[in-house]
Parts: C-alpha cells; structure tokens; sequence
C-alpha cells in the first residue's frame, strides 16, 4: 500500500471571484513507504500548492489526500496529527525559528506532539545528531549560528517530530556548495537510518539526479511527466521545450548526440557519461 | 586612467564582543579592477567574498589599507556621495531593496536623491528600464512580479544613477533557474553594450562562465586569480576550498586522468561537447 | 486570508478624479469632511451625498468597493446608531423601556450621525481609491512642507509613511508563511483559552520582528548605496503642478461647503 496517495486533487485560488486561477489540476499519483520522490517544475507550477496539502495545511477544492489509505480530511479535528507524521519544512526555513535556544527551538514540534521527559530529551538530541549539531550548540540561541547552521536546526526542528514522510520544499536554496551538500547528506541520513519517504522539491536538477529514485515533473498546474531520473532525463529535449532545466551532463550528451555519437540519452551523471565515453574510445580503439 | 577600483593590502573586521579578538574577515587584498571588465569573485560561505564587495562602495570601510573608485578615497567622508553614485550596489534579497511601490518611482530614487532635475529623471527611468528589458512594467507593483524581475528593477535603479560600475552582492542566490537567467544575461548586456564595469559575486560556479576574470577568495585573501579557464583549470584547488566544479569540467578532469587529450577549460556545454569529441576523432 | 485586507488599496483609472492633484483631493476631503460636520439637515445631508454621489459617478470606482469599505467599521456605525437612539434625550418620547427610550430627536440624531459616518468613511476612500499611495504621501508632504519652519520632519515622516505602505504586502505574506511553518510543527492558534491564545502568538511574533528589523537593515543599506541623504536636495520624478481642473474642483468644493454653512444659518 503507498504510505501517500493523491487522488485526483484540485486547488483553485480565488474561487468565485475574477481572480480565480487553478494551481493545482486533477493531479494523481502515490508514493511508495521509503521511496525518495524528488519534484521539478519552475515557480507557479503549482509545487508549492500541492506540496501543503501532503500535511493538510490546505485543504483541497476536490479529491483526496489517503496517508496509509485513510483520507486525512476525514476528521478534520485530528489533522494536526497529520502534520506531525508528514513533515514539512518550508523555503528558508530558519526564519521560523523563535526559542531562546536550539534546544527549545527544536523542542517546539515534539511538544506539540505532545512528548515529555525522556521521550522529548531523546528526540530533541537524536534530531540534532542527524543534522550534525553537536552538544555546545543546543544551549545558543539560534540567532548566534551561521546561516548553514540555522538551516540544520530549523530542519532538526522537523526531524524531531520522526515523520514518516518528510517533504522538503527547496531545502538549500541560497546556501554555498558546502552547505548544500551538508544538508543533503543529512536528508539522506534521515532517509536511511529511519527508512522514511522523502518528497524533495528542488530546482537544481543536479541535486535532484544525485539523489532521487523518481522524479514528478510539474508544468502549469498538471503531471508533465514522471519516471526514473533515467527516463525523465532521456527526455531532455523535452524538459527544455518546456522551459526547465536539464543537469549539465545531460546537456553535454545532447550536444554530444548532436554529433552523431551513440551516447545513451539516459545518461545524467558524471561517472555514466565518462563510463559511456571510455567505452566509445575502447571500442574506437579494437576497431 | 585610474582603475575602476583599486585595494591596497584592505583589512576589514567585524566589531567583536567585548573583551574578544576582532576576527579579520579580509586580510590583506591588493586588487585591481579594470574598467569594462566583468570580473565574478567566487568563494564560499565566510571566505570574505560579501565582505570585499561592501568596502567597493564605502558601505563598509577599511580598517586597514585603502580603497580607491576612480582614484577616489572611499574614507574620505567628502566623497561618499561621488563614490556611491559611481558603484552601485544589488543585494541578495530584491525584496528587501525596493523603496516603493510603483516600480518608475522605485528606480527614480536614486537620481531624486541626487537633485536630478525631472525631465532627466524620466529620460533615465525609461532608458534603465529598457536597459534591464522591464519597461512593460513602468507602473506595475513590485511586489507582484517575480524574483528575477524584482532584481532586474533594482539593477534599473542602479543604472539610473548613471553609474560606472555595478556590484552584484549574492544577488542571485535567492532566484530559481529562470530568474537567474535573466539577471546574468541583463549584467553582461550592461556590460557589453554600455561598458558598465561588472563585478558578480557569487558561489554558483556556472556564472562565471563568459566572464572576463575569475577571483576565487579564502579566508579573507585572493586565493586563485585569472581567466575563468586558468581559474577552473585548477580542479584540485577548488574542492580544496569547498567549491564544487562544474560537471563539464569535472568530467574533462576525469577523462585527462584516464589519458585523454582534452583540455580543461572548456567550461561551456558546447566547448566540452566539442573538446570530447574532438578527443575521440583524433583516437 | 490575510491578504483579503484592503488596506489604502488604489483602483488605478484614467478618470478626472484620478487625474486631479493629490493636494487638491487630500483639500477637498478636509472641505467635505467640515461640511459634514456642519450640516444639520436632511436636505444638507442629501446634498453631501449627492455630492458623493457625483464624485463616486465621476471616478467610475463603482459604489460596491465602496461599500465594502464600510465592512470593517460597520460595527462602529451601529453602535453610535443604536447609542444616539437609545441615549438622547429630549421631548417627544416614542417608546421607553426603563432607562431606554426613543425619541424625536434620538431618532434624528442616530440618522445623522450614521449618515455622518458613512460619508466621512466613502470620501475617504474615494481619495485612497483614486491615488497611488506614492502621490498622496507626496501631496502630503507638500501640502505640510510649511510646517519645516517649525522643525517638523516632513520629509522624514512622509518617507516612514511611503516605506510602511509599501511593506504592508511584504509582511502580510511573510505573517503567512511564519503561521504555515509554525502550523507544520503542530502549533494550534484556535483552542484554548485567550491566555493560551496569547501564548501561541509567540512563534510568529517573534520570528516576524526578526525579520522586520532584518528588512528595515537591508533597505537602509541599500538607499544609502542609491545616495539617500534625507529630503535635501531632493527632486522628484513626478512634479506637483496645480492645474485648471485643480483651481475648478476646489472652486467647488468651497462654494459647497459654504453652501451648507449658509444652510445652517438661515435653519435648513
């Protein structure tokens, strides 16, 4: 059974007005426990729509939101529980922090939830681990860190919670290549280690071939396409025509196939493409 | 003819708390900036890249060394005005430098603020909004467009005040793919088509692609300094310094180790597509 | 749902009401607002709305935005309607019920000041409908440039004003998205009593005020990099300049007002 089924969703803003415009058009599709689900499309999309009904921060205008086959709108009282087993941590989230110290900050949703004592220490600390915080920083006030730093504890924040499903929306929009690749590496130990789904929006594709097993691509409001980062990359051309982006290498092998070499048009990462090209050569080379 | 701006061994701290060491966030630069160039000053995150390009302006000052726009002293109070007029300054978050609320009224700031008389001003609001490719947008909302063209209005401001060099402070950190796009090809327009002298900072790589000089910073000094091929030529420096290379090179980098005869500084997609299979003709 | 606010919200036209001088409205709103206050019958209140009436036809705003200014203070209008019905005293008693009573001039009293009200309230927003927010600090701050004499900042005081009007948008949208990341976390801004309420308010206050000192850091920043230096020497992209139709408008506006002055001097 998928842990998260969408079910032919519509979102319109502004129903009833002249303004009315639909962000989000009958869009299906389900995901599998533990799988890591990554979703491209460019600004007004309709990502961010859809994305804040997975917890139920909005409410559909029609169809369904099943979390392990319940639909979460069916008691609307309880959906704050909804919230605390899909996760969601928002663009730049480290403006949402407000304790005095991290320790508190990334205290706020395991109290919500309703844990005390051991069980709260417990979550709080396993969380700040995760994302490579040590001790020292628990007792600061978040608005002594870095900027890197205060993205890893806004997400601690959201891992203290152990959602089963975590839906990151451009998790490092705006830090340097080391910080990215920081808070990927944490992502991926959240995946790993407590074997939870994960719906990654990003813009970078690079980050989205690196890490993803399949990729949702969103253009005006509906499902463009969807498939292994193989596949949805094979479409290239595609993707451009529809104004995204492409990773770089993906790129290089269309310019590459241009001129008439056999490359694989599935090919998206370095190491598949220099693979590919170290076998033309041998190949070229037995000839 | 002066350099647009010159650093003399430029030292620059941040005000410690008390009884603590100031932490020197530049440590001695000597830099040279030609006019006309486009000049994109990479690092990462606390290498002093921001820092370097708020003393270009007098927005900060040095605490040691000096300096020079044009020739100017930006610790000579005097100036100031001349020196902010000649480099102008975009940041990192549009929001956060948009004035007004209607976007022509946004971009007449800065000549309002230099006593411009109003017809000029017109002729200089349109004229940087046509620059920036926004003048369908003269009365709209700021708030309402999008990032790319949000930071598109503040480079109209910017141009507005007629100056000679543009500094670009992160402001493309906070733009998707597109957005990015636009403002890059709006700078090297600038700077192609009225010689205004463009400095980019920046941690994404791939934008100092069609620059003129690569200034790669660490730990409060010049760290690597040339021509975007010298400067990616070196692979083994910049993932020391916590930079990622761009896959094209990075790829080049890989197939040299394997032997390959492919050069290093084919940065573009069509320059490495064209480096690769050059190398697999040749056998 | 914050940002259903109509704050100051401008209708952008090409009408004579829009093209008129800001001074010459923000003048004519304080003529209409002195007539309203002097007026003290039926037929000056008539006049005053069709006065209205006219200028509402003429700006071509369209009488239902209009009304829906009036949503947000209706609660005020019926609580002076029903204090000035109830509580004025004075002959003629047409119903009493213990300390409450109607009377005449109770009855008359809860018309005009609801008339009063809701008339003051449209002009206004006639004013704010049909001038950018920009045109009319700018009026303002012409209109006041006297007071300098005085050492009162206008120019300051303006350019609070114009800033504040444009991060109106900006915060309400940041309040948003602060209340949807706080809502992620399972905070609960509806049950509990007010006290809990209160306290819940925390996690968005607080990250709110951050960030607003964070922006007015940055934006300082960046007018001092486009040569902000105060109102000094200031010019300006668009100039002030009365016009005919400006001398016309408050020709008439004046003849109005002393029209209801005289009115009110011979008791109509």
């Amino acid at each position: 059974m998928p842990i998260l089924e969408i079910k032919n969703l519509i979102h319109t803003y502004g129903a009833g007005t002249p303004f009315r415009r639909s962000a989000v058009e009958n869009v299906s599709f389900a995901v599998e426990p533990g799988e890591f689900l990554g979703v491209i499309g460019h600004t007004g999309s309709g990502k961010s729509t859809l994305i804040q009904h997975m917890n139920g921060l909005l409410k559909p205008t029609s169809g369904q939101i099943l979390l392990e086959g319940k639909d979460i709108w069916a008691e609307p009282k309880n959906i704050r529980t909804v919230r605390f087993q899909v996760g969601l941590v928002f663009q730049y989230p480290e403006y949402q922090l407000f304790e005095e110290t991290v320790y508190k900050d990334i205290s706020f949703g395991p109290r919500n939830q309703g844990k005390t004592g051991e069980e709260l220490d417990h979550a709080v600390r396993e969380a700040a681990r995760l994302v490579g915080l040590r001790d020292e920083h628990l007792d600061k006030s978040p608005f002594e860190l870095s900027g890197g730093q205060k993205r890893r504890v806004a997400l601690a924040g959201v891992l203290a919670m152990e959602p089963k499903v975590l839906v990151l929306d451009e998790p490092t929009a705006g830090l340097d290549p080391a910080g990215r690749e920081n808070l990927m590496a944490n992502i991926r130990e959240y995946h790993r280690h407590k074997r939870a789904t994960i719906i990654l929006v990003s813009h970078s594709m690079d980050e989205i071939a690196q890490n993803v097993d399949r990729i949702l691509v969103l253009k005006s409001a509906h499902i463009l396409m969807s498939g292994t980062p193989a596949e949805v990359f094979a479409r290239g051309p595609e993707l451009l025509a529809a104004g995204l982006d492409v990773p770089q290498i993906t790129r290089v092998a269309m310019a590459l196939r241009d001129r008439g070499l056999p490359i694989d048009p599935a090919v998206y990462t370095v190491e598949a493409l220099e693979r590919q090209l170290l076998a033309l050569k041998g190949g070229g080379r037995s000839c | 003819m002066p350099d647009m701006i010159q650093t003399e061994s430029l030292r620059f701290a941040y005000p410690a708390d008390e009884g603590q060491k100031p932490v020197y966030a530049l440590r001695g630069v000597d830099l040279e900036i030609e006019k006309g160039s486009f000049v994109v000053i990479l690092g990462h995150n606390g290498s002093g890249k921001s820092t370097l390009a708020k003393t270009f302006n007098a927005v900060l000052l040095p605490a040691g060394g000096k300096v020079y726009v044009e020739g100017m002293d930006t610790l000579d109070q005097d100036l100031l005005l001349a020196i902010r007029q000649r480099v102008g300054m975009v940041f990192q978050n549009p929001d956060n430098q948009i004035v007004a609320n209607v976007v022509e009224e946004d971009v007449a700031f800065a000549p309002e603020n230099l006593g411009v008389p109003a017809e000029e001003i017109r002729r200089r609001v349109d004229e940087a909004l046509k620059a920036v490719g926004m003048d369908e947008f003269v009365t709209h909302a700021p708030h309402l467009l999008s990032g790319g063209q949000k930071q598109r209005i503040a480079i109209a401001g910017v141009i507005a005040m007629e100056p000679a060099c543009v500094v670009l402070d992160e402001a493309t950190a906070m733009l998707d793919p597109i957005g990015r796009r636009e403002v890059l090809a709006t700078v090297h327009r600038l700077n192609k088509e009225k010689g205004i002298t463009v400095v980019l900072i920046t941690h994404h790589m791939n934008e100092a692609e069609g620059a003129d000089r690569v200034i790669v910073m660490n730990d409060g000094r010049v760290d690597l300094d040339g021509t975007p091929q010298e400067v990616f030529g070196q692979v083994t420096r910049l993932r020391h310094l916590g930079l990622t290379v761009p896959d094209t090179v990075d790829l080049l980098d890989r197939l040299r180790q394997k032997g390959w005869d492919v050069p290093l500084d084919a940065l573009s997609v069509e320059d490495c597509a064209a480096a690769v299979a050059g190398a697999l003709e040749k056998k | 749902m914050l940002k259903d606010i109509t704050l100051g919200q401008y209708f952008p036209g090409n009408t004579p009401a829009h093209k008129l001088d800001p001074r010459t409205k923000i003048l004519l709103v304080v003529l209409y607002i002195t007539a309203l206050f002097t007026a003290k019958s039926f037929l000056a209140y008539g006049l005053m709305a069709l006065v209205l009436a006219v200028c509402v036809r003429v700006s071509k705003v369209g009488l239902k935005a209009l009304v829906k200014g009036l949503k947000p203070v209706l609660f005020i209008i019926v609580f002076t309607g029903i204090l000035n019905l109830f509580f004025t005293p004075g002959e003629g008693v047409l119903w009493a019920w213990g300390p409450l009573h109607i009377t005449t001039s109770g009855l008359r009293n809860a018309a005009f000041m609801v008339l009063r009200i809701m008339l003051l309230i449209m002009g206004t927003f006639l004013m704010t409908y049909t001038t950018s927010p920009i045109s009319l600090t700018d009026g303002l701050e012409r209109l006041l440039s006297g007071l300098k004499r005085f050492h009162v900042p206008v120019h300051e005081l303006t350019m609070i004003m114009s800033i504040a009007l444009r991060f109106i948008p900006t915060l309400i949208e940041e309040t948003d998205k602060i209340m949807s990341a706080q809502k992620a976390r399972g905070a609960d801004f509806e049950s509990g009593n007010l006290m809990e309420k209160a306290k819940a308010l925390v996690p968005i206050l607080v990250p709110l005020f951050i960030s607003a000192f964070r922006r007015a850091d940055e934006l300082a920043t960046a007018m001092e990099c486009r040569c902000y230096h105060g109102g000094e020497g200031r010019t300006k992209l668009h100039v002030l300049k009365y016009e005919r139709r400006d001398y016309t408008a408050l020709t008439l506006g004046v003849l109005i007002l002393a029209g209801v002055i005289a009115m009110r001097a011979v008791g109509l």
